[in-house]
């Protein structure tokens, strides 16, 4: 299967060890951006060029790879970069969280908690937390580098004085073992209980930004707060319209054009999984 | 005697206090032209200075220094902190530096600008301070803000507002706000009142008088309007090419200057 043309999963060997090192690297100071030489690959960056380098440097050929976008499975995003490791890796893929031990994916956590031995890697667009608070990358690393991190504070003070609670629904800023401020890439805030204590490894890959970084297996993760607005992660108030679930993240889509919507899981091994066990929503066929 | 006594009482005899600061033939050159030089002085709790002199004189160059916003080449820089006594900035970690900054410090810009956070509220710039050395309750960084809103004269109505919707004096007077919330013990101001109409300047500096006087603060005014200082400072100093050529009370050297650049620039204000 594999095209003999590229050296296994299309990096080459150097640039596979130059980003094992920043992977090293990111595991051992975690939350910390790391930042790697970033190749070009043949996607456009905003397609998961930093999850993909990430995952061509850590998979090995007896590896099952699971790529998901927004949770589904079956998303032009998801599919092409699979298909992109099978020609050129020629690893085993999945649909199944369990069975994978190298999932990337884009947005999303899956719902099935994992286990030791699986390997999450996330697609980040901007790496940077502080960023739209402070445009200076060199102001913004001596923050890190300082622990300057009351600025973080002033985004979700706005969100309230504004909204009345909290409205930052994605990339809810957390803090890694009371050191870095990381950004967790655009998850929803839902999945951010997940990150911390995970048994798996968390990879964060930023291809555009040149960034890597990384929680170990069971980090200690906080998202940030004040003391009167608790975080609360949050999801849509309904339950799943084809499996019932009521305790999955839910994507709101519109059916008609007279204003009929239904809610499913993202996570669609999620859904199958339980449709297969004979779960059934309201509005399963 | 409580801390506010004490305050008032070493800034009327400074003989007994130790100074607040404590400055030591600083220098800074940019290459062979010099930004300022040989600069000593001392300044008292409660004292405030004014340091006055015509453009390109070095007077922002020295306020920079003192401040820790730029480097300077000689000298020293001593402030009494409040954990560890008199301290050099200038060879403290960066660190403790900018922690001070944000702490007993406090830097007033020219323009209103430069000090804010355009993008953020009213009340966001005011509570960054505060979040900034760690308070956690949105409601207390909010009743803090209001408060200080209204200690500047801006209707509290108004906390949610972005700066840029803001008049001039409005924005130089959240500026002051933002800076005065954590309780600094020592502002440096660069020419507070500068580009403001005049009476916008007037309110400004009462406002900016009430304060340092409620506040026993210590502050050190940058500035070319020899008005400024008449009502602010206690002390003078006049710059000129980067030196120090005459200092003292501000009255004695505004009523009788002696050095040749001190009665010229006295002598060139414009009557009404």
């Amino acid at each position: 299967m594999t095209d003999q043309a590229y050296n296994f999963a299309y990096l080459d060997e150097q640039t596979k060890r130059m980003i094992r090192r920043a992977i090293l690297k990111g595991l051992a100071i975690p939350g910390y951006q790391v930042p790697f030489a970033s190749r070009e690959m043949p996607m456009p960056y905003g397609w998961g060029t930093g999850g993909v380098q990430v995952s061509a440097a850590v998979l090995t050929p007896e590896d099952t790879l699971k790529v998901i976008d927004q949770g589904a499975d079956d998303t032009t995003n998801a599919v092409s970069i699979r298909s992109f490791f099978e020609r050129t890796a020629g690893v085993a893929t999945t649909t199944a969280t369990d069975e994978a031990t190298v999932i990337q994916t884009r947005h999303r956590i899956p719902e099935v908690p994992l286990r030791e031995g699986q390997i999450l890697v996330y697609q980040v667009p901007i790496p940077e937390p502080l960023r739209f608070l402070e445009p200076r990358e060199s102001e913004t690393r001596k923050m890190h580098s300082l622990e300057e991190y009351g600025l973080m504070h002033v985004k979700l003070y706005e969100d309230i004085s504004r909204h009345g609670h909290i409205a930052t629904s994605y990339a809810y800023p957390v803090r890694v073992e009371g050191r870095y401020v990381m950004d967790p890439s655009p998850i929803p805030k839902f999945d951010n209980p997940k990150l911390g204590e995970m048994a798996a490894i968390q990879l964060f890959g930023a291809g555009r930004e040149q960034r890597i970084y990384a929680l170990p297996p069971y980090t200690q993760v906080v998202s940030l707060d004040f003391e009167d607005h608790p975080f609360e992660a949050s999801k849509a108030d309904q339950c799943c319209g084809l499996c019932g679930a009521t305790d999955s993240y839910l994507d709101e889509v519109i059916v008609d054009d007279a204003g009929g919507r239904m809610f499913v899981c993202s996570d669609t091994d999620f859904c199958t999984a339980r449709q297969a066990a004979g779960h059934r929503g309201q509005d399963a066929a | 005697m409580t801390a506010m006594d004490q305050i008032t009482s070493t800034a009327t005899n400074p003989a007994q206090a130790t100074p607040l600061l404590s400055v030591r033939e600083l220098s800074k050159r940019y290459g062979s032209h010099i930004g300022c030089t040989d600069i000593s002085f001392d300044l008292y709790p409660g004292e405030v200075m004014g340091i006055v002199g015509e453009s390109g004189s070095g007077k922002s160059t020295l306020l920079n220094c003192m401040a820790g916003h730029i480097a300077p080449d000689t000298g020293q820089v001593i402030f009494e902190t409040r954990a560890d006594g008199p301290r050099d900035t200038v060879t403290m970690s960066e660190p403790e530096r900018r922690m001070l900054g944000r702490t007993d410090w406090a830097f007033v810009h020219q323009h209103a600008r430069d000090g804010l956070r355009m993008g953020v509220s009213a009340g966001g710039n005011v509570g960054e301070r505060l979040m900034a050395v760690g308070a956690r309750h949105y409601g207390d960084i909010r009743a803090q803000a209001t408060d200080w809103l209204d200690r500047v004269e801006i209707d509290p109505a108004r906390i949610d507002d972005r700066p840029t919707t803001f008049s001039g004096g409005m924005q130089q007077r959240l500026q002051i706000a933002r800076n005065l919330v954590t309780g600094p013990r020592l502002v440096f101001m660069d020419e507070p009142t500068g580009g403001l109409d005049v009476s916008v300047q007037a309110r400004l500096l009462d406002l900016v008088r009430g304060l340092v006087r409620d506040m026993g603060l210590s502050a050190i005014i940058v500035t070319h309007d020899l008005a400024v200082v008449r009502l602010l400072a206690d002390r003078l100093m006049v710059m000129k090419s980067g030196r120090v050529v005459e200092a003292g009370l501000t009255d004695q050297v505004l009523d009788d200057p002696q050095h040749a650049y001190s009665q010229l620039l006295v002598s060139s204000v414009l009557q009404v």
